[in-house]
């Protein structure tokens, strides 16, 4: 038995050289992906992930990892295997292309039509 | 708190990029240099992957362990205040391990491979931590000294190419500014007290100055293999620029305590700007992170018996639709 400086090891009567099956697939359930939100109005962040056995103990796990020091006024949870997400292989799927100038801000300017007109009609 | 990942110097370096599709990786290369992160699904190559979840693993198990020798005195802490700063820090030190082992996991190693390999001995944790807390002082030397050495050391790793241990680490920071300043409260509050406590403090830091020289690893200037993982910000700087870093730091602010540290040689150069100081002993540093410190045997027996322990909880919980993928992010 461990005789630690720690009395809390010593009165669990710990073997020294104890042996122990390793821990099979699954031992640490799923893991659920994380969302905060730092304050009212603010959109959800997602944070990381805990490893839960079901949602209320994700949302428990969540609020100690993610939470600890009050930066959170909400947490979401959701199974890692129901997100769905796009690859960042086709990203280029975002990329915008000149032709589309037509749905941007930048795609519209007036000022010169508007210096040309006054410049000729002497306004 | 944290140590070092501890990366052999001598390593064979050669098969390092062997068989990585050139083209992928002048990509990689290239987005790493511009500054951007990497994510889990991106392409790595395997030695980037191996070498992170080897750090990012041993950084986790670090902080598991570390909660061990600091946990020694929270039954005996020297007054309600002072026990529940400890369980705090105690407590983050265990959450900082559970963010750890996420972010290794979007690498691919689940976390049970990850808990099997610590409990059997063949992954490292800081070395540190297989020294034991004798005193409460001791507690109070690593909460302020083990964690300032980790803080360089994340400090550096939080600008890393990795998102996911990047993310991690900023997170891990800013709970580690509370744990150093506690540290120092806790350790100020001894030397600036009795005779006797002054003598405590004393001796716990003589206990611990050569673990905190050995925290950052042996010297790994010359190594081919800590260039390309610099390279690939993996490791952010040199073992010996961080303890240097650490030195010009806090050796000021312990001698500026009227304490001192065995090492007759300890002073900084004026003419080279750096520390000069007698070389740790790695022979020691080597042999006990091979198991044979003062206290590995009972920080695994205690891991083990935790793990075992509490695992009809965790069988009782299993629903049989349980199903594990690599997380996202």
């Amino acid at each position: 038995m461990i005789k630690s400086l720690d009395p809390r090891i010593t009165r669990a009567e710990i073997e020294l050289t104890n042996t122990i099956a390793p821990l099979e697939e699954n031992d640490q359930w799923e893991t659920y992906e994380v969302f905060h939100q730092k304050k009212r109005g603010d959109q959800h962040m997602h944070v990381g992930i805990v490893h839960a056995a079901n949602p209320e103990m994700a949302l428990l796990f969540a609020k100690e990892q993610y939470g600890r020091r009050g930066q959170s006024v909400n947490i979401w949870v959701v199974k890692t295997r129901e997100v769905y997400t796009t690859d960042y292989e086709d990203s280029d799927i975002f990329d915008t292309v000149p032709e589309k100038m037509f749905r941007e801000a930048g795609g519209y300017k007036v000022m010169e039509k508007i210096n040309k007109y006054k410049k000729e009609h002497k306004i | 708190m944290y140590g070092n990942a501890y990366i052999d110097p001598n390593e064979k370096a050669n098969s390092i990029v062997a068989g990585e599709d050139p083209e992928k990786l002048a990509e990689f290369e290239a987005r790493i240099s511009k500054g951007e992160k990497i994510e889990p699904k991106d392409w790595m190559p395997q030695e980037y992957r191996k070498q992170l979840i080897r750090m990012i693993e041993q950084h986790a198990h670090s902080e598991i362990i570390g909660a061990l020798p600091e946990g020694t005195w929270i039954t005996r802490a020297p007054g309600f205040q002072r026990k529940l700063a400890l369980m705090a820090k105690v407590q983050d030190e265990v959450g900082h391990a559970q963010l750890l082992y996420s972010a290794a996991e979007t690498l691919g190693k689940s976390r049970e491979a990850m808990i099997n390999d610590l409990i059997t001995g063949k992954s490292k944790y800081s070395n540190v931590f297989n020294y034991p807390a004798f005193e409460w002082a001791d507690a109070c030397i690593i909460a302020w000294l083990i964690d300032a050495g980790a803080i360089i050391n994340q400090v550096a790793n939080a600008k890393g190419s990795y998102g996911p241990y990047c993310r991690a680490l900023d997170r891990i920071c800013t709970e580690e500014s509370f744990h150093l300043k506690y540290g120092h409260d806790a350790v100020v509050t001894l030397a600036t007290g009795t005779p006797y406590q002054r003598k405590m403090v004393q001796d716990a830091l003589t206990r611990w100055w050569p673990p905190i020289m050995h925290f950052f690893g042996p010297s790994d200037k010359i190594s081919q293999h800590t260039e390309i993982l610099m390279k690939w910000k993996v490791k952010m700087a040199s073992n010996d620029d961080m303890r240097q870093q650490y030195l010009n730091m806090y050796v000021p602010k312990i001698w500026d305590l009227g304490l001192t540290l065995p090492d007759p040689n300890l002073k900084k150069n004026e003419e080279t700007g750096k520390w000069d100081y007698t070389e740790p002993d790695w022979e020691e540093f080597k042999r006990v992170i091979n198991g044979d410190g003062p206290c590995n045997a009972e920080r695994l027996a205690v891991r083990r018996n935790a793990e075992e322990r509490g695992r009809w909880v965790r069988e009782a919980l299993k629903t049989a639709d349980t199903k594990y993928i690599v997380p996202l992010a």
